[in-house]
């Protein structure tokens, strides 16, 4: 048995971030309905990602939104606001990334809903929080990863800010709101009492760096400094870092600097005997490793380093990683069907339970499916 | 009151994946003890970034174990050992992240935990699941972002791989752990029995990918074309989306259209009129936009941006983004207070439950610091 079964979610967030908490709860059991703008739907149905068109929309909305329902509705039509209404007072947890204000003015808000539904556990997501001078800004991921310095991390020092490329901080806001209802359920279970639940992505984004911005204020304010070549995260020493070979890439995560010499016949790093050489002399140290991994193939050092318990490892693409046992052996691939028989495959969630991969053979719903069922099912009954 | 107040957690994993979860727990309201061999603690208190110690142990450790409690036992000690199942018995949940085999020596196995406790929550973080070619390889973050195909994504065309910098597969995975132990709480308040939860490192940093990968899984199989001009934000989007370099830093654009966008900064886009030119050529537009913003400063272009509603943004530093109004407003530090009495600024928990904002500023323990008093509340 799923987890979650038998939890209902009334999902009205767009884009990214909430719908990504969504699919986790859907994942883990519970049954989750969008609640979509006639006409349009969730924008993601439009926003494309490359040229990638899928059955008319686009690759990122159907990997977000399989597993779901679809309920058509106008908020600022007053017979369908009611119809929401009622699916509100059977919910278990209700989901909103609007910006602050509009479910207020809609009469959605908190205070509203918890009339509505007194155990309900409301959550929002924003950009900034409610508070402040960026309150109103548009939470995209890319602002934020700009914004909260997130963009000095990866890539070399002379580089200037390099982004991650994915939408990073819309996934950590997601796992944050999931999160956080999944508590308040627990927490609701007892005293059935609602609850509101507030996440934002910019508070997300501080919160992933949690340990580089407690670095950053114990080290007396200095600017993580990421290496000239080879970097692969600022506050760490040689050889962390990933080294081209002869024929592709070795990534190598520790291994006193000495030691590696020795292992790898490098006689050059034998000479970096003081522990804190690691970090002092990365760069110099970096260089040399960089020199001498070009001289042989992956496969030659990982065959002397694996042994040796040095922690390293190829680098591959995802061409390479899914002809690879060791993804094939994760079972992570799932086809799903949409109602009108289109066909997808996709990754499944990554939590087992009791030993059991959740997958879900149920694809993205198209806009407003699901009316009439919602309706007989949740509305009449 | 927090939400999880009442809930025990046992926490046996060390270093970052399974600790943050832990973290997250602890301040979500659940009363976290780490169960530490003796003297030396778990393997995270050596872990260091930058050399940074707090007397004996390392700044990371400080940042990812504060508000628990420690208990020192020796697995492999008869008598520590039978002290720790009785405090299993007692528990909600526990976590480990022991390589395969290592609870089995102990004895400590779901199904043996199972006949100590009957309704325990047992989460376990792996590196790259139970079965296959990697089940015993070391389950390090930068190693499971080389295996994942994630370090093609960021930097540019040319850069050969470029890793996240930050261990974005610990904290995905704590994070995916959390998720999985509170939605099993709730499977185990409703069956009254225990439940397995299980995540690894690498599908835990292949669920991240999940959109990118789903693209990728239906478009043939390619793989993704990073931007050869530096700033590409994003390998799957179209032009502007980037970070372009002004006269006097960075300047941040999103997603929108280009041709407004192009018109709003007076730069000549004629020629990309059709839609589908702006991700084929991308790089070209790119270098285009590029060669126009460096000739005024960030400000410059974000008022006139702004003013016409599309989405940039400037790029700060922590220097510049921790000083930021925006910044204090969110109230988003707090000051853990050391042993020696001085203080440690760190972040709080993201999550806001009933508008209040969870702080908890218990200093991380050291090891073993709560034994006796945990030994007689528990009558060990």
């Amino acid at each position: 048995m799923k987890p979650l079964v038998d939890y209902l979610v009334i999902d009205f967030s767009q884009f990214l971030s909430g719908p990504s908490a969504s699919l986790r709860l859907a994942d883990l059991g519970a049954r989750v309905i969008k609640v979509e703008k006639p006409g349009t739907g969730d924008i993601c149905r439009s926003l494309y990602t490359s040229d990638v068109v899928m059955n008319g929309e686009s690759s990122v909305f159907h990997a977000i939104n399989r597993n779901k329902e679809s309920f058509a509705a106008d908020l600022k039509k007053g017979e369908d606001l009611a119809l929401v209404k009622k699916l509100i007072a059977k919910a278990d947890v209700m989901i909103h990334n609007f910006r602050p204000g509009v479910m207020k003015r809609l009469g959605l808000g908190f205070e509203d809903v918890i009339k509505i539904n007194p155990t309900i556990v409301y959550a929002e997501i924003s950009g900034y929080s409610t508070e402040g001078p960026w309150r109103d800004n548009p939470g995209q991921d890319l602002l934020l990863q700009s914004l909260t310095g997130l963009t000095w991390l990866s890539g070399n020092a002379e580089d200037g800010p390099v982004p991650m490329g994915l939408s990073i901080i819309d996934m950590l806001a997601g796992a944050n709101l999931a999160q956080g209802i999944l508590a308040c359920l627990l927490s609701t279970g007892i005293t059935k009492q609602g609850a509101l639940v507030q996440v934002s992505m910019i508070e997300s984004a501080y919160d992933f760096q949690f340990e580089a911005i407690t670095t950053f204020y114990k080290d007396g304010g200095l600017l993580p400094q990421r290496t000239r070549a080879n970097n692969a995260h600022a506050y760490l020493g040689a050889p962390y870092g990933i080294y081209r070979t002869a024929d592709g890439y070795l990534a190598l995560a520790m291994g006193a600097v000495p030691t590696l010499g020795k292992l790898l016949d490098c006689e050059a790093l034998t000479a970096y005997t003081l522990a804190a050489d690691a970090f002092d002399k990365r760069d110099e140290i970096k260089a040399i490793l960089a020199a001498h991994l070009k001289s042989r193939n992956t496969r030659d050092w990982l065959a002397i380093l694996e042994p040796a318990d040095i922690w390293c490892a190829e680098v591959l693409t995802w061409n390479d990683l899914r002809k690879h046992e060791g993804f094939k052996s994760l079972e992570m691939l799932q086809d799903v069907i949409m109602k009108d028989g289109f066909q997808y495959q996709t990754t499944r969630c990554p939590i087992r339970i009791d030993g059991e991969l959740l997958y879900s053979t149920i694809g993205s719903p198209a806009l407003g499916q699901d009316n009439e069922e919602i309706i007989r099912e949740l509305i009449e009954k | 009151m927090k939400p999880l107040e009442g809930l025990l957690v046992l926490e046996f994993a060390q270093f970052m994946a399974g600790p943050t979860a832990g973290l997250k727990l602890a301040d979500l309201g659940a009363r976290v003890i780490k169960i530490e061999r003796p003297y030396k603690g778990e393997g995270g208190r050596q872990i260091a970034i930058k050399n940074l110690f707090i007397e004996d142990d390392s700044l990371v450790f400080h940042t990812i174990n504060r508000n628990k409690e420690s208990y020192a036992a020796d697995l492999k000690d008869e008598d520590d050992l039978a002290k720790v199942k009785k405090l299993i018995a007692q528990a909600d949940v526990m976590t480990h992240n022991f390589r395969p085999g290592v609870m089995e020596k102990i004895g400590l196995t779901y199904q043996e935990v199972c006949k100590i406790n009957p309704r325990i929550v047992y989460g376990v973080v792996t590196g790259y699941g139970t079965k296959g070619p990697w089940a015993n390889k070391p389950g390090q973050d930068l190693l499971v972002q080389s295996l994942s195909g994630l370090t093609w994504l960021s930097g540019t065309r040319d850069d050969g791989p470029v890793p996240f910098g930050l261990a974005i597969a610990d904290m995905a995975c704590g994070a995916h752990l959390t998720q999985g132990i509170l939605a099993a709480l709730l499977k185990r308040n409703k069956t009254g029995k225990s439940v397995l939860v299980e995540v690894s490192l690498l599908e835990s940093v292949l669920d991240l990918q999940f959109e990118l990968l789903t693209t990728h899984l239906n478009d043939g199989g390619r793989l993704p074309q990073r931007s050869s001009v530096r700033g590409g934000g994003h390998p799957y989007l179209s032009a502007p989306y980037g970070i372009y370099k002004t006269s006097d830093g960075h300047l941040t654009l999103a997603m929108g259209n280009l041709l407004a966008i192009g018109r709003c900064l007076g730069c000549d886009l004629t020629g990309y009129e059709d839609k589908s030119s702006w991700f084929e050529k991308r790089d070209e537009i790119a270098t285009k936009l590029g060669a126009h913003l460096s000739n005024n400063s960030t400000e410059y272009w974000r008022a006139r941006l702004e003013e016409q509603g599309i989405w940039c943004s400037a790029v700060y530093n922590y220097q510049q983004a921790l000083q930021h109004e925006a910044f204090k407003v969110l109230g988003m530090t707090q000051e853990v207070k050391l042993g020696d009495g001085s203080g440690l600024i760190t972040t709080r928990s993201p999550i806001q439950i009933n508008r209040k904002k969870l702080y908890a500023d218990k200093a991380a323990p050291k090891t073993g610091e709560d034994t006796d008093k945990i030994n007689i509340e528990f009558n060990i």
